[in-house]
């Protein structure tokens, strides 16, 4: 399987402050690929300099083989990258389609890809017109990753999506990244619930003060509870 | 594919908030006992209205430059120095059209002033966006400071190509005098200004809500890095927006200059202060907020100038000081700010 993304010793500063220390990795084209780690490993900082939004200070990222590195956020957007940040970040002042419109860049919003939309996401249908900042913090989760995928792109950055949700909304979302997954999109998904992680994961790279300190099978990480234990100070049977 | 759970429990019903938009009513409420005299009252309250509507053409350009990229440009004043002085210009050779007793003809100078005006000012303010704004992105000290010494130096300029006395811009002739509707006095240029005020504010509203341009100004006040990452390239978005706004400035310093039938290079200098309390008063980045800013600061500093003369001066300072204590946003302010 080709990597559709790469990074090679990734650097990051945010003021004086030294985050990514040589990220190395990459993510397989059609794959989910997870990146886990503590709080402030720097997974949400990878996936910003990954998006251009913040800049990396050493080291070299490429997607599908052209280095991203150094572009403006709208190029490496253009070039086929979607973002879902941890905030959700939908646009409160807009209603669901209004921002849903903005996110299809090029046209018209796609009634067969809103449709499978709505397929996982109902709620969404149901509220279309109403405004994003009325929705419950679930639906705005739905919303934000809809307006990744309401045109096709060739990868997904996710940071946290079931973050402070309900296991019900969870379940949900567990069964759009299944369906994105089944859709051939490569996904590179933060997240700290190890049972999602586990159910949807492919790949997974794990980080550590700025760094990738393992790299393997999701399969292979949910098998091994020491493996866990050493990486990420967690059980999985406490997670269950 | 799975159909899934959270078809979501009812919304709450989006609350709107009336309150203020009563606000202009409740004031006019209060001044029309102390003011007494009917006619006094409807010749004030639609003084007031047309100075509103000139001051929110003025503003509306300002908040939005704030609201979409936190820029604070205090050299916004002169764009409506440059626009008054385009319209003498435009005036000047054609006085026989301003003379003439043809609305048609008296109505072209001046959509020809504002038209030449707007294009001067949208094209000075792509420079000024460019040279003065751009080097200081995201640096509010230096905004103010950088943008105020733009004003001091356009002020000057005007000072040297036209010289440092006022000049005196008449109306034309159709629209000197006023309307009588019993005895209260509807000033045929006040008219004028409400009606283009008017168009302003329908043509900015439906942009801004039924337009994609409109979509990502909106969204761009709220979260312009994620306008970004959806791949939109918001600086250049912000460049039409800036020149829009030095445009309508420009537009606003016309209508301006008509209304006090001069025109003085520190005319815009004396509006940013009035400008900046509209701004904060209706919530900045917001359009909405701005008319309703701009209405309550003319409806204030009218009644307040006949009633209390002395007041006047600092009515408009006691009105931002009462919204901000009632609303500390401001009146309607753009989402999230």
């Amino acid at each position: 399987m080709t990597a559709l993304l790469s990074l090679s010793g990734v650097h990051t500063h945010i003021g004086r402050y030294h985050i990514l220390q040589g990220v190395d990795f990459e993510a397989a084209e059609g794959k989910t690929t997870m990146l886990l780690g503590r709080n402030g490993a720097g997974k949400t900082t990878t996936l910003r300099t990954i998006m251009g939004l913040w800049r990396a200070s050493a080291g070299s990222v490429a997607f599908a083989g052209q280095p991203i590195a150094g572009l403006p956020t709208p190029s490496i957007a253009r070039a086929g990258i979607a973002y879902v940040p941890e905030t959700m970040a939908v646009f409160s002042g807009l209603t669901v389609r209004e921002n849903l419109i903005l996110a299809a860049r090029d046209g018209a919003l796609d009634d067969s890809r809103l449709q499978w939309i709505f397929g996982f996401f109902p709620a969404l249908k149901k509220f279309w017109l109403s405004r994003a900042g009325s929705l419950s913090g679930g639906q705005k989760q739905m919303l934000s990753i809809a307006r990744a995928i309401v045109e096709p792109r060739r990868l997904l950055l996710i940071d946290e999506p079931t973050k402070g949700l309900a296991p019900a909304i969870v379940g949900a979302l567990i069964d759009c990244l299944k369906e994105i997954k089944r859709a051939g999109v490569t996904v590179l998904l933060v997240e700290q619930n190890f049972r999602v992680a586990q159910e949807v994961g492919d790949d997974v790279r794990v980080m550590d003060n700025g760094r990738i300190v393992h790299r393997g099978s999701m399969a292979s990480l949910a098998a091994d509870a020491t493996l866990q234990n050493r990486l990420l100070g967690l059980s999985l049977d406490a997670h269950q | 594919m799975s159909a899934t759970t959270d078809t979501g429990a009812a919304l709450p019903r989006p609350k709107i908030d009336f309150a203020p938009a009563l606000a202009p009513f409740l004031i006019a409420l209060i001044a029309a006992p102390l003011i007494g005299s009917t006619s006094t009252f409807i010749t004030l309250t639609f003084a007031s209205l047309a100075m509103g509507l000139m001051l929110f053409t003025m503003a509306s350009g300002f908040t939005l430059v704030f609201g979409l990229m936190d820029v604070l440009n205090f050299g916004h004043g002169a764009f409506i120095s440059i626009g008054a002085y385009m319209a003498t210009l435009v005036f000047a050779p054609l006085i026989l059209w301003s003379q003439a007793d043809s609305l048609a003809l008296n109505l072209g100078v001046i959509l020809l002033a504002i038209v030449v005006a707007a294009a001067v000012c949208g094209a000075l303010g792509l420079v000024f966006e460019k040279l003065l704004i751009q080097p200081v992105y995201g640096q509010h000290l230096k905004q103010i400071l950088v943008t105020t010494g733009g004003l001091i130096v356009v002020e000057q300029l005007l000072y040297a190509l036209f010289g440092p006395d006022t000049i005196p811009l008449g109306l034309p002739t159709s629209l000197r005098g006023a309307f009588h509707i019993g005895d209260a006095a509807i000033e045929k240029f006040r008219l004028l200004a409400v009606v283009v005020g008017l168009v302003i504010f329908v043509g900015l509203t439906l942009t801004l809500n039924y337009t994609k341009i409109g979509l990502l100004i909106r969204a761009g006040v709220e979260n312009r890095e994620m306008v970004e990452a959806l791949g939109y390239r918001i600086n250049r978005l912000f460049l039409a927006v800036f020149m829009a706004g030095s445009a309508l400035a420009g537009l606003g310093g016309v209508l301006w200059a008509l209304y006090r039938e001069q025109v003085h290079a520190s005319v815009g200098q004396s509006l940013t202060v009035l400008i900046f309390i509209v701004v904060i008063t209706g919530g900045l980045g917001s359009i909405g907020g701005c008319l309703l800013g701009a209405t309550l600061v003319a409806l204030v500093a009218n009644y307040a100038g006949f009633l209390a003369p002395k007041f006047a001066l600092v009515s408009n300072i006691a009105l931002m000081v009462a919204v901000l204590l009632w609303r500390p946003r401001g009146l309607y302010p753009a989402g999230g700010r």
